[in-house]
């Protein structure tokens, strides 16, 4: 089988404006792979969120994309303050965002909804004051 | 209609780097997550943010071009950043809803 192929992106925790630039990097170099469009945008929408999560609620992280024969994993870890109650915050509108936040266009509180409607699995492996770790797997 | 053929009828184009694209319906939203969630590629999207993060979400949602409605300006910044990744970003002097309304009528 042939190695896999792995991008993988530092996420800086203090610049919001530049947050995006891995999902967008992702989103070129899977086009010029020539993957299905409808694919790609599934799953760097669902990076995006993920990315934002981890520079407007943990101070930034990092993001990996492996792309498999026949399925695309994206990991997002983070050394944050975890996730207290994983259940709450998947609900649609739930957000502890700040008005900064809101003010930017985040903070709907529909992140990790679109992450996981997005995906076709996802695990959320949190531990409070050490951080999250993100898995989503679409499938070709 | 194109992005192009759009700006012959009242838009006006602040960046215009892929004019052939065609729209085909329209989103409406400020709310980033909700127009990741909702609008359609191909779709215009007419919004009143014009932050750099705009620039990603169009990018990210393939929609053909960003409207931006009651004549917000854009950031020097963020229209160099729409010119290198190829988004089009157009300006209505009207609120959102009758920007909607015009689109409305030119699309139909
Ligand atoms: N990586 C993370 N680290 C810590 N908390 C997080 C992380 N991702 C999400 N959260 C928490 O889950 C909530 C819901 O996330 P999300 O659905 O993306 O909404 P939003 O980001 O708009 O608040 C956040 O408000 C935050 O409290
Ligand atoms: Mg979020």
């Amino acid at each position: 089988m042939p190695e896999p192929l792995v991008f993988h992106f530092d996420v800086d925790g203090n610049d919001f404006t530049s947050a995006g630039t891995a999902s967008v990097t992702v989103k070129k170099n899977l086009r010029q792979l020539g993957l299905p469009s409808e694919v790609i945008k599934k799953l760097s929408i669902a990076m995006y969120e993920g990315e934002i999560n981890m520079v407007i609620h943990a101070d930034g992280g990092t993001a990996d994309v492996i792309v498999g024969e026949s399925y695309i994993d994206i990991i997002l870890a983070d050394h944050g303050p975890g996730i207290p109650n994983v259940e709450l915050a998947m609900q649609e509108g739930y957000s502890t965002a700040t008005a900064q936040i809101h003010s930017l266009g985040f903070g709907a509180g529909m992140g990790l909804p679109n992450m996981k409607r997005y995906s076709d699995e996802m695990t959320i492996d949190t531990r409070l004051n050490e951080g999250t770790t993100v898995k989503m797997r679409i499938y070709l | 209609m194109t992005v192009s053929e759009l700006t012959q009828n009242g838009l006006t184009a602040l960046t215009l780097p892929d004019g052939d694209r065609s729209i085909e319906g329209v989103y409406m939203g400020d709310l980033l997550s909700w127009v990741m969630g909702n609008a359609s590629t191909d779709n215009a999207w007419i919004t009143i943010m014009s932050n750099l993060n705009v620039v990603a979400v169009a990018v990210l949602t393939d929609v053909s071009c960003v409207i931006l409605a009651e004549g917000v300006e854009l950031p020097a910044d963020v229209k160099a950043q729409a010119e290198a990744k190829g988004v089009n970003i157009l300006t209505s002097e009207l609120p959102s809803y009758e920007t909607a309304v015009k689109l409305y009528e030119l699309l139909r």
